[in-house]
């Protein structure tokens, strides 16, 4: 066992991967879970004020 | 040698060119548009950061080799370095992908860098894949013998053999990785020459 041994349990990769069914449509959960975290750092992106912005408007 | 064989010179020519340019202060900017203050705009240098160190570890992996990243502990932490690395260079790549494609980001003369980024994000799918199947243990072996018939079916087997380790190996070390640093330079040299793309409302500002 590796040093990293008591946080090895807190994901488990040595198991099958779960996978989402819809239609024709498969689709892994790890794949997924990086896919909406993409959509949820892009529209954070969008939305969140960025540090000094108002300065950088007031003296440009 | 007179003043008009020196103009005629190529190397004159060149960097009378190269200067016009991408003057220096064109090149390394101490400013940029106050437009350019959203985090959208950081992920063009995060994908280029992520890159940097995908490189890095590649190097660290490459002089080490695989009985090191297979079995020493510092070698599977490089080697998760490197994949990591992967993960967060593709993560940064599609949300900067997103960001422009929705700022239509091939405006004002921009196609070309629009075009080197598209070529690059194929390239690096491409290293992405032959990575896969270079990391010499049963994975790599099961996703080679899966992906053989996908490439076979295209007719490209004949010169690109996933089943190959050792050319499969090299474009992942040498040509993939050549070309995506190639590219990504070009890719950056054409956004300082050309400026970051402006917002829709900048633009419709300036020409009311």
């Amino acid at each position: 066992m590796f040093w990293y041994g008591p946080f090895a349990s807190l994901i488990p990769l040595d198991n099958l991967g779960h996978y989402l069914h819809w239609h024709f449509i498969q689709i892994g959960v790890a794949n997924l879970v990086v896919i909406v975290l993409m959509v949820v750092t892009f529209i954070a992106a969008l939305l969140l004020p960025f540090p000094g912005r108002q300065r950088r408007k007031e003296n440009p | 040698m007179s003043t008009t064989e020196i103009d005629r010179q190529w190397t004159t020519r060149m960097r009378r060119r190269v200067a016009g340019r991408l003057p220096p202060e064109k090149l390394l900017p101490d400013k940029q548009p106050t437009y350019v203050s959203s985090w959208i705009y950081v992920f063009g240098v995060t994908t280029l950061a992520a890159l940097t160190v995908v490189i890095a570890t590649g190097c660290l992996l490459a002089l080490r080799g695989p009985q090191w990243w297979h079995a020493s502990s510092v070698g599977h932490f490089v080697n998760s370095l490197h994949l990591w690395s992967v993960e967060i260079f593709f993560f940064a790549m599609v949300v900067h992908l997103w960001g422009k494609y929705f700022m239509a980001a091939w405006r004002g003369g921009r196609a070309m860098t629009w075009m080197t980024g598209v070529v690059t994000f194929l390239t690096s799918i491409a290293a992405a894949f032959t990575g896969y199947v270079s990391q010499t243990n049963f994975d790599s072996q099961w996703i080679s013998t899966q992906a053989k018939d996908g490439i076979n079916a295209t007719g490209a087997g004949a010169y690109f053999n996933v089943l190959n380790l050792g050319q499969m190996l090299m474009w992942h070390i040498v040509l993939l990785p050549l070309g995506a640093i190639i590219l990504t330079a070009i890719h950056v040299l054409l956004v300082r020459i050309k400026g970051v793309v402006p917002p829709f409302e900048e633009v419709s500002k300036a020409t009311r």
